[in-house]
């Protein structure tokens, strides 16, 4: 079934039924003065939030989906390759979408001043990313795997080893920023970050799968993860019936 | 047998953005700065406490200065397009909190289901501490008819309006975002 929504309604969150974290999510930290507390206004989809941004092939450098050939040498820490594809929710692939990557090198260090953990930078790992999804919305990124880090939330907090992928979707209401993780990782228990998502199968869907097929023998491990966007008008209430 | 796939979930930008975000592709500069049509837009990110938010990042999305999208779903070719419009534009908030970008007064687009907004610029707010991103819109202070008929503008009360509303200054305009707390910004699920 659709969700109709009176327009003008106020929620207290645009979580998508769910399926997003919501804003106040006091064991994080950093939402405490970021949040915002009060409902957001419900509009409906105009042109604006139907329309949003997309790049072209010449946008890209052929290397850009490639993070251990950015530099002179190669970076250190376990090769791998990330994977995937991006769907709209009834499973058709989105072509030509922008996927921007970013992260902490192998010993769980980010190339950004504020960064102060006390670990080493690689002088041949610099952590962005980006490639266009293909006719089959395919991703596809080489890199090596991030270390965890500390992060001073609370006492020993780290966070799980995670990727920090942007996509752009079909129109502005598609708009994803998130976090891609990996299988079995001991720190999902304790991550507010990850927990701020509270329907478990929602939040298993940013778990990326060890995948012999992505796996390029005597090479690189391969991990297969797909993203799913949509908006919230698009967003059923409840399973739709099987016929 | 129709299979709906579940969504997935936002997780925050974090603190680190601009090594991923803030490169070379996606800029401030919507339009060229030596446009003779060029309006400034910048803004501070305030948090709850009043404090600047040094590490997020705003983006806008807006239709040309006739009121056109350069996207596939707008599909009025009677308005004109130009090369090279995109619409889009990203601003990180360091140092200060701090945002501008170089842009264009995008022209008025329709209303769903007849009737037409007035002329407004989409914003997403991105920081850590935010799990997901929030939305808002600017509007333009030199539009007092059109706004005060705005279907979005008129049906909300005047201090939640008046969030959404740039002020002139300098030449340009000033928008700024307050995330909580007294004065904080409109923001809407879209």
């Amino acid at each position: 079934m659709r969700v109709e929504q009176h327009p003008f309604a106020e929620v207290v969150d645009a979580d998508r039924y769910g399926v997003d974290p919501p804003y106040d999510h006091h064991d994080y930290v950093g939402t405490r003065l970021r949040a915002p507390k009060e409902p957001l206004v419900i509009i409906p989809s105009t042109l604006t939030e139907l329309t949003g941004p997309a790049y072209g092939e010449s946008a890209i450098d052929p290397l850009d989906h490639d993070l251990t050939r950015q530099h002179a040498g190669e970076p250190l820490g376990e090769r791998i390759i990330v994977g995937g594809r991006v769907l709209g929710q009834d499973g058709k692939p989105l072509r030509g979408q922008l996927v921007e990557i970013w992260q902490a090198n192998a010993a769980g260090r980010y190339l950004h001043a504020v960064d102060t953990h006390d670990a080493p930078l690689d002088p041949n790992f610099s952590g962005a990313g980006r490639c266009l999804t293909d006719d089959d919305g395919w991703y596809r990124f080489t890199t090596v795997k991030p270390g965890s880090y500390p992060w001073k939330n609370h006492h020993n907090a780290w966070r799980p080893n995670h990727i920090h992928f942007s996509l752009f979707g079909r129109a502005f209401t598609e708009r994803l920023v998130t976090q891609m993780y990996f299988p079995g990782d001991p720190l999902f228990p304790y991550d507010p970050i990850f927990n701020a998502i509270r329907d478990e199968e929602a939040r298993e869907r940013l778990i990326s799968r060890f995948d012999l097929e992505l796996t390029q023998p005597e090479w690189a491990l391969g991990f297969r993860w797909d993203i799913v966007l949509g908006g919230r008008e698009a967003t059923p209430l409840e399973e739709p019936h099987h016929d | 047998m129709t299979e709906i796939l579940g969504l997935s979930p936002a997780q925050t930008v974090g603190p680190y953005l601009a090594i991923g975000l803030l490169r070379d592709l996606i800029t401030p500069n919507v339009v060229d700065p030596g446009d003779p049509r060029a309006l400034r837009l910048r803004g501070t990110l305030l948090d709850g406490a009043g404090e600047p938010v040094p590490d997020g990042m705003v983006e806008i999305w807006q239709a040309n200065a006739a009121g056109r999208y350069a996207h596939p779903a707008d599909t009025r070719a009677e308005l004109d397009l130009e090369d090279g419009f995109l619409g889009f534009g990203r601003s990180g908030t360091a140092p200060g909190g701090r945002f501008e970008f170089v842009t264009v007064k995008p022209g008025p687009v329709p209303w769903p289901g007849g009737g037409m907004q007035a002329p407004h610029i989409e914003v997403g707010v991105f920081a850590r501490g935010l799990l997901k991103h929030a939305v808002t819109r600017v509007y333009f202070p030199d539009e007092v008819e059109a706004n005060a008929a705005d279907p979005v503008l008129s049906r909300l009360d005047e201090a939640a309006r008046s969030t959404l509303v740039a002020v002139a200054e300098d030449g340009g305009l000033r928008f700024d975002i307050r995330l909580q707390g007294p004065g904080h910004t409109t923001f809407f699920a879209v």
